[in-house]
């Protein structure tokens, strides 16, 4: 096969089986420390409640730990590999020393019920994150409880619906644009709302008469996402604050695109009542593969009684401590305090910036989604002529004349060595390709991006086979996903390895 | 696939084949065609009542889920259980893979619905967008 | 501006491309109003070494080399060096969801082991990629039953974690789903079973108990199960001490388990990020919140693994999925299925073993000074001490020896007076026990 990019080369990787595959008897990656008290008849104590064996559970050395995880880890496809565009996520790096701090003794080793007055620490840490986040969205007060956006969002809507009872009627709808994530639909239905779609606009964005038709004092308030979904400021956001606030309903931000704003606009200062932000998208702690991640929620004053509690307070003596007599609150939203090492990485990248870097961040993350909208405008058709913000969106209308569609061209963008954009959404897009660079992408990077985008319009143009049938230089090709969804296999059973193992297909297995 | 003749077709891509005093509903080729490799049917269970227009179930591929929308009112008398573990026939056999069948409370409801002629033309306009 | 990777020439030279002469022009969609032409007050921009200095400061404003007997759902592990080495790699901690399942074979098959290892120690069929927590995971548990069974009742025993009770009434009760709490037996510790019996209905979706439980007595789960099922209801067993089940019988009998994973090798870390783990019999798969990755060949024939059954999830049946979890504890569960891996099958259970004797010792040694309740209850490595004195008090006197005392009941467990929840794991010696009990007589 023809040379595709500078970026990438073959290049070995190590076969390894389940770990269970390499498990055999007496085989051990531990040793502990001698029982310093009398040794205890397990059975005895615990009855027929006492279990006798692990089964399956594997046996192997430490070594073959270390191998396992370091040749699977190779596997993947990383930030720290390459740029990683997927729109609405927000891959940027994430720096080491965050990694450093978190570990430190005191505060990755402490138990959160240890006595207040050994705990200050971590509790400066909470207030000034709270502090920064405050002044960076422009809202009241904060909780830092929910352990990830969609955690922000249910915590954020149970406020609203909080804030609603207070005054005698929790309201019935939530107004949910039609180009927004699927969480905030699904958010609104646990918090046991109606959901009226809001059709975006010819623009993308809101359809401010529209929306004005359907707010009455029956809606309690509008989730909406600024930038929305294709990377577009709803120029119109404060007489959308307006038309609800008119009639008594709140205005809920989705923070995932705020890494757009940062340093630039505040959606406290735009009208927003009530919004999460993502820690892992804006604030650099590590995706690590799905999670942890770490949501919390700012609003406005109108809102802080009924944040979920504790809340961290100052005491009459100047230390740091926990309330939790919040007579009107939620309720608490998660055991403890929320994803406290998160805490401590997001506050290390604020410090790392300071508001200068804070905002050339912001200006470099539209920047870079601007140049790539420009180098790939006409090659790739752009639905939404509106200005970009952080990302922007294609749609694979002119790819679809020869057979190729968003999600072929993105599994061939792996051959490039990149990670794909992030395939059909928003919904309002059809065959949508979503890419956010992030600012964390050098000029030398986005160039590579743009000529694999270029070099891949081309193949679909010559030979769009080669597209649909990618990618071709991975460890496996595209996967059975239909007869994973109809006959699931979602654990290992020694059966599996064995009929495995007697197949002729020698690569099933691989080998010890 | 041709529609046939003898069956209704509702815009939301369902089928219903009268016989008698009941009546077979399913899904039509051009919507399994244009849902993919079908993974898994959601079905109701024997006594519940259908209610025209309304959802009684739902149709999934690997990664989009489909609302079946009852074509005629009744109560369910038959659920096809074969689908479950093998929801591919609606791939292979659309029209004859049924999934559920009915006591039909109003006969008339079904002459509302689209004749094969009329569905074909229905697809056809929107499969032109 | 370190993590930056343009220099004002690059910055130039990409707006000349673009055809526009500033950056400024990019926000004009934001209202002149809007925008914020000043500096955000936020601490200046740092020096690694001066970020460092700062944590490191707050670290000793922290506990650090204290001897902790609290348990209460975080548990005080060793925890082997290689998982933060392994954990660490970018290719595990910079990348995202495993959707795209070519260049994502490595966090899909530590997924599927992890989920593999799970079924395996709880005794169900099917386990999840992992939930926010076990808090979290105890409420969607019970949002699962209620689906499965259409009902939306549930009866939670008083001895499942206060903390728990809260999340769970944070997710129903605005929804008016009644909640029935069910208290304990004086002796045992254990839930009440004849208040248990009394209050499931044929309304009750499902029946929640702790197993070991808040007290640290390890429940009947069987008979719970059997009194669940006889009214159609569902068990779901949460577990927040998941290393007792190197020790304890899995509770097999439950439909649903919800697991904190935290002891198998996640930082005790101030309470997060921590492993939320949901397991359940294979028939409620349809109902199952959060990822689940699955074995699959590709194309060629060769095994590999992908993100599955995604229909029920939120980003594609959005207001009908599941759940509408996104983002869950993926690198944390990593920790854990490392964890799994070191102490494995006889490991956990040498482990178990050893938590299961440091607290019979300091049972034993309490006893002799002050009264350590429900002593007709099996435990694991947790037990309520009672003293004339306040635990606050005690606990005070302790930290002046650099020991963190047990966990005061009062504020959620007013009735037992003066009782603390003490732990002991393999990480408390001899000697710190020792330390510990002679505080307690004063």
């Amino acid at each position: 096969m023809k040379p595709k990019s500078r970026k990438v080369s073959q290049h070995v990787t190590q076969n390894e089986a389940l770990i269970f595959e390499k498990s055999s008897p007496g085989k051990k990656a531990y040793r502990l420390p001698p029982l310093d008290v009398p040794d205890v008849d397990a059975g005895k104590l615990l009855g027929e409640q006492v279990r006798e064996d692990l089964g399956l559970m594997p046996e192997v050395s430490e070594i073959e730990i270390i191998r396992h995880f370091t040749r699977l880890s190779t596997w993947n496809y990383a930030i720290d590999l390459g740029m990683y565009p997927l729109g609405s996520c927000t891959m940027k790096y994430n720096a080491r020393v965050n990694e450093f701090v978190a570990r430190l003794e005191g505060l990755g080793n402490s138990h959160p019920y240890q006595p207040e007055k050994i705990s200050q620490g971590a509790l400066r840490i909470m207030k000034t994150l709270s502090e920064c986040l405050c002044e960076i969205t422009g809202m009241d007060v904060i909780t830092l409880q929910p352990a990830a956006g969609a955690h922000g969002e249910f915590t954020g809507i149970l406020l609203m619906r909080a804030h609603h009872e207070s005054k005698g009627n929790p309201r019935k709808k939530i107004i949910i644009p039609d180009s927004a994530h699927g969480t905030n639909p699904a958010t609104a239905a646990i918090c046991g709302y109606e959901i009226i779609n809001l059709k975006s606009s010819a623009e993308g964005m809101v359809d401010v008469s529209l929306l004005a038709s359907l707010v009455d004092d029956t809606v309690a308030g509008m989730m909406l996402t600024n930038p929305s979904t294709i990377g577009v400021f709803e120029k119109d956001i404060h007489r959308i604050a307006d038309l609800l606030h008119d009639k008594g309903a709140l205005l809920y931000m989705d923070g995932a695109n705020m890494n757009a704003l940062v340093g630039k606009t505040r959606p406290g200062d735009f009208g927003v009542d009530v919004m999460h932000l993502n820690l892992h998208k804006t604030f650099s702690t590590p995706h690590g593969g799905g999670g942890p991640g770490s949501g919390p929620v700012a609003c406005k004053k109108l809102l802080e009684p009924f944040l979920p509690a504790p809340v961290v307070t100052t005491r009459a003596d100047g230390r740091l401590g926990f309330e939790y007599n919040r007579p009107q609150s939620i309720g608490r939203v998660r055991a403890f305090y929320g994803n406290f090492g998160m805490f401590v990485r997001a506050l290390a990248y604020i410090f790392a910036n300071g508001p200068d870097g804070l905002r050339q961040t912001t200006e470099d993350a539209v920047l870079n989604a601007n140049y790539i909208r420009k180098k790939l405008d006409g090659i790739y058709d752009l639905p939404y002529k509106t200005g970009s913000m952080h990302e922007v969106v294609f749609s694979d209308r002119l790819q679809t004349q020869n057979g190729v569609k968003t999600g072929d061209i993105a599994k061939r963008l792996i051959d490039y060595g990149f990670h794909p954009y992030t395939t059909s959404f928003p919904l309002i897009v059809p065959g949508a390709l979503m890419i956010e660079p992030t600012e964390s992408e050098s000029k030398e990077e986005l160039d590579l991006f743009v000529d694999a985008m270029k070099s891949i319009a081309r193949e679909v143009e010559e030979d769009p086979q080669l597209v649909i049938s990618a990618p071709h230089d991975t460890r496996v090709a595209r996967m059975d996903e239909t007869t994973a969804a109809r006959k699931p296999v979602l654990r290992w059973k020694p059966e599996q390895t064995n009929e495995a193992r007697q197949s002729p297909k020698p690569e099933l297995v691989e080998t010890r | 696939m041709p529609f046939p003749a003898n069956y209704r077709y509702t815009r939301e891509h369902e089928w219903i084949k009268v016989d008698g005093g009941q009546a077979t509903i399913g899904i039509t080729d051009y919507a399994q065609n244009s849902l993919g490799d079908i993974v898994f049917v959601e079905l109701p269970k024997v006594g519940d009542e259908l209610s025209a227009g309304k959802t009684f179930g739902s149709v999934e591929s690997v990664k989009a889920v489909s609302d079946l929308y009852a074509p005629a009112s009744g109560k369910v008398v038959a659920v096809n259980d074969e689908l479950n573990g093998a929801p591919e026939k609606i791939n292979s056999d659309a029209h004859g893979a049924w999934m559920v069948r009915i006591q039909l409370k109003d006969a008339g409801e079904v002459n509302k619905l689209l004749s094969s002629d009329d569905y074909d033309k229905f697809v056809k306009e929107e499969g032109g967008h | 501006m370190r993590y930056l990777p343009k220099s004002p020439a690059d910055r130039e030279l990409m707006l000349e491309e673009i055809g526009v002469r500033s950056v400024d022009e990019f926000f004009k969609a934001i209202p002149g109003e809007y925008r914020l032409n000043r500096d955000l007050k936020v601490p200046r921009q740092m020096a690694e070494s001066e970020i460092i200095d700062y944590f490191r400061d707050r670290s000793q404003e922290n506990a650090a080399g204290y001897s902790v007997f609290l348990g209460a759902g975080a548990y005080h592990h060793y925890r082997p060096v290689i998982i933060d080495a392994l954990v660490q790699r970018g290719e595990f901690l910079t990348s995202y969801t495993p959707y795209q399942a070519e260049i994502s074979q490595g966090t899909l098959q530590a997924i599927f082991e992890f989920q593999t290892m799970i079924c395996e120690l709880t005794g169900m069929d099917i386990a999840n990629a992992s939930m926010y927590d076990g808090s979290t995971g105890a409420a969607e548990a019970i949002l699962m039953a209620m689906r499965v069974t259409g009902r939306d009742q549930s009866v939670i025993a008083r001895t499942v974690h206060p903390e728990y009770r809260e999340v769970i009434h944070t997710y129903l009760h605005h929804r008016g789903m009644p909640m029935h709490f069910v208290g304990y037996a004086e002796d045992s510790g254990e839930v009440d079973l004849d208040q248990l019996e009394r209050a499931v209905t044929e309304q009750t979706a499902c029946v929640l108990i702790q197993s070991p439980n808040f007290f640290g007595s390890i429940e009947d789960v069987e008979a719970a199960a059997e009194m669940a099922h006889r009214k159609g209801a569902l068990l779901v067993v949460s577990i927040g001490e998941a290393l007792s089940l190197g020790i304890v019988k899995p509770p097999a009998a439950a439909d649903i388990v919800s697991m904190e994973a935290q002891s198998f090798g996640v930082p005790l870390g101030f309470g997060g990020p921590y492993d939320g783990v949901l397991a359940a019999k294979e028939k409620y798969v349809r109902q199952m919140p959060g990822r689940l990755v699955g074995e699959t060949k590709d194309r060629n024939g060769k095994r590999g693994y992908v993100l599955t059954l995604s229909t029920r999830e939120q980003h594609i049946r959005r207001e009908k999925a599941t759940s509408n979890i996104c983002t869950n504890q993926a690198l944390v569960a990593l920790m854990s299925t490392i964890y799994m891996d070191v102490y494995g099958r006889e490991g956990l259970k040498d482990l178990a073993k050893q938590n299961l004797a440091k607290a019979h010792y300091a049972v034993g040694e309490f006893a002799r000074r002050a009264r350590v309740l429900f002593p007709r209850g099996k435990r694991f490595n947790e037990f309520v001490v009672q003293t004339k004195e306040d635990p606050h008090a005690i606990n005070d006197r302790l930290l002046e020896k650099k020991i963190i005392g047990g966990f005061a009941l009062e504020k959620f467990y007013p009735e037992l007076g003066n009782a603390a929840l003490w732990c002991c794991t393999e990480m408390n010696s001899r000697a710190q026990i020792d330390a510990a009990i002679e505080a307690v007589q004063g």
